[in-house]
């Protein structure tokens, strides 16, 4: 068995795998349903955007659900501080994410235009939501929570919702949204033609560079953050318990990973080159290059603003030492190495059902098609 | 913890899982009468067949989207309203919840997409493969959600630490053959399929009673009484497994069921009826039938089956125990080396819960007065009527769908039941009922396993996460809106496409195609 020193880093890896998975699968379908409304400008238009991520949405979204489930077996302490601490944002969440199982299944499944625009609305605020949320709450975690525990590790949240929404968390929410909206835009336009691929290229360019300019003006923005310091010794191998450490606050802490390990600005790097890549693959009107470009650059992103947290997962603002990190929130050793392997397991042969589905249902979406598959189609 | 917070966040719960609760039980039915139907058609070849799999395969993808719409909710919920649990048994908690996300959701959840859309991109023999490994997928999907909530009513395979303050897992084999989950497994997916079985026989029964698609009725309606027979009288036997169960772990939640107050000489009566008075502990009037409880729940005549008064002293003197383990923890999680707190703590362990009730009542449990212990250990098992009336109803439905899919199956085989119109009816009048069952079945489970959200170890007072009490009234008002709007718009769908039948398929050849054409 790996120990447990090795398997705390691992979940760590395996979280952003996770969450990254979730960016470039569902995010993309997220994507689409935030163009929705704007790139469809006709009932069958909308249908053709729908159907493009029509047989894979459902799919795709587990790597949501199998995310919250693989925090709550490894982390389980992050699980419950951040869900109960973020308590509106994450039923906002939840509450947009409604929209889709019904906007998709249940929207064309009735002619009447009233009831196919609200649907169409509905799948763009559970595609558009999301992403602004985690975005809004990766530039929270970038400043420390208020929240603390008791002796029980019972943990109380001290803030409020509206004080999630302060400018560096609405910058980090327009990042991902701006991602978000990228990859989808690339995606969409691989599956399509005519006037919806016209009209997608020229949201994929405007969004790409605006992920450009945004993730650079956070990037700015991050060294002048007060970042967060263990400042007693770690034993990374102990049992974990976030209130044996001391903790202080130091601006431009979140560079000093960067400063220590020169390698890791390639992460940024790639964020960067790949949004320029993409965007330059939309001019060239080449969106399955485009779409692997994007998927790298939100590794990039997101691998960016792990690496500056790390070994940090939820710094707590208002008592420092209660923050929690990837030695001091894990599940035991025995879960740990359980997890692991399962995912071990598992993770190969979803790759292998997913893409089987995505080559069995390849090739453009055409009206041809809805107006063909009327009854059935989404 | 607040009281209110703790009522309220127990009803969010309640309420959301019994409201997911509508709409697994079709999908773990219908995708396997989907297999059957789709099977037919791959064997002889009859379009016929394929039709009733695209048609009742739309009708399952209404009730597929609010399945994972309102499945979502529970995923998150344990962590926005249950973070102390989360924090206290995530260690063993979550690892089969996150399996099931790895091995079973994602595969039921991408293939589903190729059921709808894969018609005409794959071979007769791959689409069917896909049907099949959906159904197989949700099943499983059952297996590691039962695994994880048997946890909850039988906690094995794990043990408390007191430097991390929580549960750890110490033997996963043991959490996933838990003999208390692997019953409730097998018994609520039979209580699926028999959900899905009335579903197609109730509505097939509808059209054969308005004389149209008088085929493509009777041939659903023979696969679902079968079907639906077999995974009757399959639920009342692995029924009867999980109640064999409840007496191992949990006699609190069977004596409640029997209302049985005093402990009675073996082999116990199974009591028929009864008024059970919570205040008196004792029922003012009871009917019952000698020896079958007994029977029935210990497999044998001579084993007792303790009465709901021992359980109660029994427990008051876990709770003094508990006192002392509690006690102890206090001072080990300030000095983790208190060698004399450590033996303290060893010897008094098990009972930690159970002086963890006390909290309820005195946030220092030190300072616990005997009345407090009194009303913990009476706590200790939960009301008496809810359990006895709900148990009932749920049982004597079991029988009445064992008793229908029985009789039509024996009506298919002598291939009579298209002029049986009492039947026919009765098939109609029934659809609801297998929703009514389940309903009481979850809550016998989880209202039974009170004053525990995990039995013995962690009670649900405890348990919930630190919010304010506006913030749960804002939740609950919001899952209330968008939870009946939802619901609205389902059953709108449902009953609309129900009403069409296959000729919302528009291929051209069912009934109000040949009308209006």
């Amino acid at each position: 068995m790996l120990d447990y020193e090795t398997l705390k880093i691992i979940w760590w890896l395996l979280v952003g795998v996770l969450l990254l998975g979730f960016a470039v699968m569902d995010g993309h379908d997220m994507g689409v349903g935030t163009l929705l409304p704007f790139v469809g400008k006709d009932d069958i238009e909308r249908r053709v955007i729908i159907n493009t991520v029509g047989p894979h949405w459902d799919g795709n979204q587990v790597w949501f659900i199998t995310g919250g489930g693989a925090i709550f077996a490894a982390w389980p302490l992050v699980y419950a501080t951040a869900f109960s601490g973020f308590y509106w944002a994450m039923l906002a969440v939840l509450w947009a994410l409604f929209f889709r199982p019904v906007g998709f299944d249940y929207r064309s499944k009735i002619a009447h235009p009233t009831w196919r625009s609200t649907w169409d609305w509905g799948l763009f605020v559970g595609g558009f939501v999301p992403p602004v949320i985690f975005g809004v709450a990766f530039g929270n975690l970038l400043q420390g929570v208020p929240f603390h525990f008791d002796d029980n590790l019972v943990s109380y949240y001290t803030g409020s919702f509206w004080a999630l929404l302060n400018p560096f968390a609405l910058l980090a929410g327009l990042v991902s949204s701006a991602m978000i909206t990228f990859h989808g835009a690339n995606y969409l336009m691989h599956r399509t033609e005519g006037v919806i691929f016209e009209r997608t290229r020229r949201w994929a360019i405007a969004s790409g560079m605006a992920m450009l300019v945004l993730f650079l003006l956070a990037g700015l923005l991050v060294g002048g953050l007060p970042g967060y310091v263990i400042t007693s010794t770690v034993d990374a191998a102990a049992l974990p318990d976030p209130l044996a450490k001391t903790v202080v606050m130091e601006t431009g802490a979140w560079l000093n990973n960067f400063r220590v390990q020169p390698a890791l600005w390639l992460l940024p790097s790639l964020g960067v080159l790949g949004g320029l890549a993409g965007v330059g693959l939309a001019i060239l009107r080449r969106p399955l290059a485009g779409f692997v470009a994007s998927s790298l650059a939100m590794a990039g992103i997101i691998g960016t603003a792990g690496v500056a947290l790390f070994p940090f997962v939820m710094p707590s603002s208002s008592d420092l030492k209660s923050s929690l990190t990837v030695w001091d929130s894990v599940s035991s050793h025995l879960t740990l190495g359980l997890m692991f392997w399962a995912t071990v397991i598992f993770m190969p042969l979803i790759i292998f059902y997913t893409s089987w589905a995505y080559k069995v249902m390849a090739g453009k979406v055409t009206t041809q098609y809805i107006e063909a598959h009327d009854k059935s189609a989404y | 913890m607040n009281e209110t917070v703790v009522e309220l966040s127990r009803l969010q719960f309640a309420a959301t899982a019994m409201y997911h609760f509508l709409f697994v039980p079709l999908t773990l039915g219908l995708s396997f009468l989907l297999v059957i139907m789709e099977s037919t058609y791959v064997i002889t070849g009859k379009t016929i067949y394929r039709d009733m799999t695209k048609f009742w395969g739309k009708l399952f993808g209404i009730n597929f989207a609010l399945g994972v719409t309102t499945g979502i909710t529970l995923e998150f919920q344990f962590g926005t309203n249950w973070a102390y649990y989360s924090h206290y048994v995530g260690d063993i908690f979550g690892a089969p919840l996150a399996i099931e996300g790895l091995m079973a959701f994602f595969l039921e959840s991408t293939l589903i997409g190729l059921f709808f859309f894969g018609w005409d991109r794959l071979s007769k023999g791959k689409h069917l493969l896909v049907t099949t490994l959906t159904a197989v997928a949700s099943s499983l999907s059952a297996l590691w959600i039962l695994i994880a909530n048997g946890w909850m009513q039988d906690p094995v395979g794990a043990e408390f630490v007191y430097t991390t303050m929580r549960m750890e897992l110490t033997s996963f084999l043991d959490v996933m053959f838990n003999p208390t989950a692997q019953a409730k497994f097998v018994h609520t997916v039979s209580a699926g399929y028999v959900t899905g079985s009335m579903f197609v026989l109730g509505i097939s029964a509808w059209y054969l009673l308005q004389g149209r698609d008088v085929e493509f009725a009777r041939r659903s309606f023979r696969i679902a009484a079968a079907f639906g027979f077999a995974s009757a009288l399959s639920v009342i036997v692995l029924g009867d497994e999980s109640g064999y169960a409840v007496t191992e772990s949990q006699k609190s939640k069977l004596a409640a069921i029997e209302a049985m107050w005093e402990t009675e000489p073996a082999p116990a009566g199974f009591k028929l009826v009864a008024w059970p008075d919570d205040e008196k502990q004792e029922n003012a009037w009871q009917a019952e039938i000698p020896y079958a409880l007994g029977l029935i729940a210990t497999r044998s005549t001579s084993e007792v089956i303790p009465g709901i008064k021992a359980i109660r002293a029994q427990n008051r003197e876990r709770i003094e125990s508990g006192i002392l383990a509690v006690k102890a923890l206090e001072r080990l999680r300030k000095d983790k080396d208190d060698t004399d707190a450590k033996l303290v703590f060893e010897a008094h362990k098990q009972d930690l819960g159970y002086g963890l009730l006390l909290k309820k009542y005195s946030p220092d449990v030190a300072q616990a007065t005997p009345a407090m212990i009194e009303q913990a250990a009476r706590d200790t098992v939960p009301q008496v009527a809810p359990l006895f009336w709900t148990f009932r109803v749920m049982v004597a439905l079991g029988f009445a769908f064992a008793l229908l899919f029985g009789l039509s199956f024996w009506y298919s085989i002598k291939n009579s039941f298209v002029e049986k119109r009492w039947l026919l009816k009765w098939a109609v009048w029934f659809i609801p009922m297998p929703w009514i069952a389940a309903e009481m079945g979850w809550f016998v489970a989880e209202y039974g396993r009170q004053p525990w959200s995990i039995f013995g170890v962690l009670p649900t007072h405890l348990s919930t996460s630190t919010l304010s009490i506006g913030s749960l009234y804002g939740s609950l008002a919001g899952f209330l809106v968008f939870y009946t709007l939802l619901l609205v718009a389902e059953l709108y769908l449902m009953f609309k496409f129900a009403r069409l039948g296959p000729s919302s398929l528009g291929t051209g050849k069912y009934h109000f195609e040949r009308t209006t054409v």
